[in-house]
């Protein structure tokens, strides 16, 4: 490479020098032909003089290469500037360029993981719904502004907020508008974190508030009434153990909570084993279930299920489906846990099925399960020491893993709670699953189901 | 010269859905703010909701001025027409969930300084999560003609219409225990049922988007879960 670049201008320089040189060259060879033809020269001196011209012509002088020089080597800098395609890929965020009619000319790949729909040759407005972009576009179009800066944010499928910089690329810096370049920046986190600080102000001040009441309220009985009350001294202080530890557990979730949503819109990219995982929180929870008289009932494959993740969420969704199950299906004496693969639409999905043979829930409630501190029955998700954010946790990982939750419930007949992933296509699976449960083909989730979570 | 004229029709097309797609983004962006502006009562951005309302119905307007003018001039036959006609109705439905977002805005500033149950909050913020991601599939599947993505949004109507009936259900035991609730509670009724409207049009775009497409219109019966028309409301309580 290094060799190429240099033999480059060198060769460049004596062809140039050829090409300057040679009609005197030519003139003075021809004069010395002419004149041994005429006889005023003999022949071997004028074939020696031909030859000498033509090679001071053609070698190249110390002198004359230095003139060449600077011409040469400008070129050389115009052959290494790299091409347009290139530089938007050095660029760190998503970056467009457009046309000067607002036409998608490039884009680089972190654009394209950004708008899945970009496409060369589509008007920009086609592909980005943004207000604000289009509006940025249009005022730089028109000439009133040479570069802008514009904020705007997305709700749906995770909250997202986007510095965008428009600015007109022209030729030689200020002729005519030849391009329109977008760079785009995330501003998620630090908005996020904003945000969080007054989600978690708002949300602690009024769950935490019942159980603090309470405390004060036996706190001020045991210094005052029942200062003496040995029988009542006792259970009170149970009650209060029993709400503050409620108030520890809600603070904890409330945070992990907040987690989460902190890198909701990053996808994890991992792969992790469902049944790794599954068999592991099965596992952690069989004292919890023989303590309420439950038996859970793994259907789990053998080898493995892959899919992205990040281990320690899924272990967390896992996790509260099952302690629910638990709890709330406590009647039915049984937790069915499942782990299949569905195929649909020509993508693979790993599905674990998670159902409970207790009361139910009645259809009213299915699609607001997940929202924070929704309680079908406050009383009876008190007394289970539940923070009314254990499905709304589930509900966030799996939203950033791009999963779904599907919830499917007859009251009297328990539910079943789904959650699906996509499957890490490549990694194989041994077919022969477990048969533990006879019915475990029972478990494949129909999708006309009653809640759905994330598009 | 034929070509010619082809290639100009294109190039008209093009524009009238480019103004369609700039009109759908504002569309969603009303919507977002509107929810937005009363899950945090933030006044201004009720008011921002308000005036852009008027781009809205502006942008229908020239949309509907092309599309007539481009049936007289080059009178189109087959899918350029059902083009035409479905920039005509999805302008239409576009224009309402304005309205219906402006509605919101305008109540939030009705509700100002009046006490709201925190906890419904979660149901509103549920409903316009839900909406807005319907209103994202249905406008994406348009711009590419994608009648079966168009179909998953029709047929995922019903989730939002079981959150209205749920919400509605608590919003009337919040006005049966206390009577003050019931002003503001109203207002949280409409806005609750302006959502749902707002699902209502993207499924009516998901069905132009099939005409569209298919050329055939939707004859099946939407899957319907909107109960409250005839939930009994007793008083007995």
């Amino acid at each position: 490479m290094l060799e190429g670049s240099s033999f480059v201008p060198l060769f460049d320089a004596s062809r140039q020098r050829i090409r300057r040189l040679w009609p005197y060259a030519a003139v003075s060879a021809a004069f010395l032909v002419a004149a041994a033809v005429l006889g005023w020269l003999p022949v071997s001196a004028a074939v020696i003089g031909c030859v000498g011209v033509l090679l001071v012509a053609v070698i190249p002088s110390g002198s004359d290469s230095d003139s060449s020089a600077p011409r040469s080597r400008a070129r050389g800098e115009g052959a290494s500037l790299p091409d347009a395609p290139a530089l938007l890929a050095a660029l760190p965020g998503p970056s467009i360029l457009l046309d000067a009619r607002g036409v998608v000319v490039l884009f680089n790949s972190a654009a394209a993981e950004a708008f899945p729909t970009l496409r060369q040759g589509d008007a920009l407005s086609l592909i980005l719904r943004i207000p604000e972009l289009i509006e940025a576009v249009r005022t730089v179009r028109s000439g009133e502004a040479s570069d802008l800066v514009v904020e705007y944010s997305d709700r749906v499928p995770v909250d997202r907020w986007t510095r965008a910089s428009v600015s007109a690329v022209r030729s030689g810096g200020a002729g005519e508008l030849e391009g329109i370049l977008l760079a785009l920046t995330d501003q998620t986190e630090l908005r996020r974190a904003e945000r969080m600080r007054v989600d978690f102000v708002a949300n602690a001040s009024h769950e935490l508030r019942t159980p603090l009441a309470a405390l004060l309220g036996f706190i001020e009985t045991l210094q005052g009434p029942a200062r003496e009350d040995t029988a009542a001294r006792g259970r009170f202080l149970e009650i209060m153990r029993g709400q503050a530890t409620r108030m520890a557990r809600l603070v904890d979730d409330l945070l992990s909570l907040s987690r989460i949503e902190q890198k909701l819109h990053v996808r994890p990219v991992e792969a992790v084993d469902l049944v790794e995982i599954t068999k592991g929180v099965l596992d952690g929870l069989t004292p919890l279930a023989a303590e309420r008289a439950v038996v859970l009932e793994p259907a789990i494959p053998r080898g493995s299920v892959l899919v992205r993740g990040d281990r320690d969420e899924l272990i967390r969704v896992v996790e509260n489906l099952v302690e629910n199950g638990i709890k709330y299906g406590q009647s039915g004496g049984r937790v069915r846990v499942g782990l299949q693969i569905l195929r649909s639409g020509g993508r693979d999905e790993a599905v674990i099925a998670i159902r409970d043979f207790g009361p139910g829930i009645a259809a009213e409630h299915l699609p607001r399960l997940t929202e924070r501190f929704y309680r079908v029955d406050a009383g009876e998700s008190r007394d289970k020491g539940g923070t009314g954010l254990g499905l709304a946790i589930v509900k966030h990982i799996l939203l950033r893993h791009r999963g779904r939750l599907v919830v499917e419930s007859e009251p009297g007949a328990g539910a079943t709670f789904s959650v699906i992933l996509e499957r890490l296509t490549g990694a194989a699976v041994e077919t022969p699953a477990e048969q533990v449960s006879p019915e475990r083909h029972a478990d494949v989730v129909e999708p006309q189901s009653t809640e759905r979570i994330a598009p | 010269m034929t070509e010619h004229t082809v290639k100009q029709f294109d190039e008209e097309l093009n524009s009238l859905s480019e103004s369609l797609a700039e009109m759908g983004g504002l569309a969603e962006k009303l919507v977002a703010d509107a929810v937005q502006s009363l899950l945090d009562r933030d006044l201004q951005r009720a008011q921002g909701v308000i005036s852009s309302d008027r781009t809205v119905d502006r942008l229908q307007q020239y949309i509907e001025e092309r599309a007539v003018l481009l049936i007289a001039k080059r009178q189109p036959m087959a899918v350029d027409l059902r083009e035409i006609v479905a920039a005509l109705r999805v302008s239409n439905d576009l224009e309402r969930i304005g309205d219906l977002a402006k509605n919101i805005a305008k109540r939030v500033l009705a509700l100002e300084g009046q006490l709201r149950p925190p906890k419904l909050a979660g149901g509103v913020d549920h409903m316009g999560e839900l909406v807005l991601s319907q209103l994202k599939e249905v406008l994406d599947s348009y711009a590419r003609h994608d009648a079966v993505r168009a179909m998953e949004v029709w047929k995922r109507d019903g989730d939002i219409d079981a959150i209205y009936t749920s919400l509605f259900r608590e919003l009337l035991t919040y006005m049966m225990e206390d009577p003050r609730n019931i002003g503001p509670c109203t207002h949280l009724l409409f806005c609750a049922k302006n959502i749902e409207r707002i699902g209502d049009h993207a499924t009516n775009i998901a069905e132009t988007i099939h005409y569209l497409v298919t050329g055939e219109a939707l004859m099946d019966e939407r899957p319907k879960q909107d109960l409250t028309s005839s939930t009994p409301i007793s008083f007995s309580t």
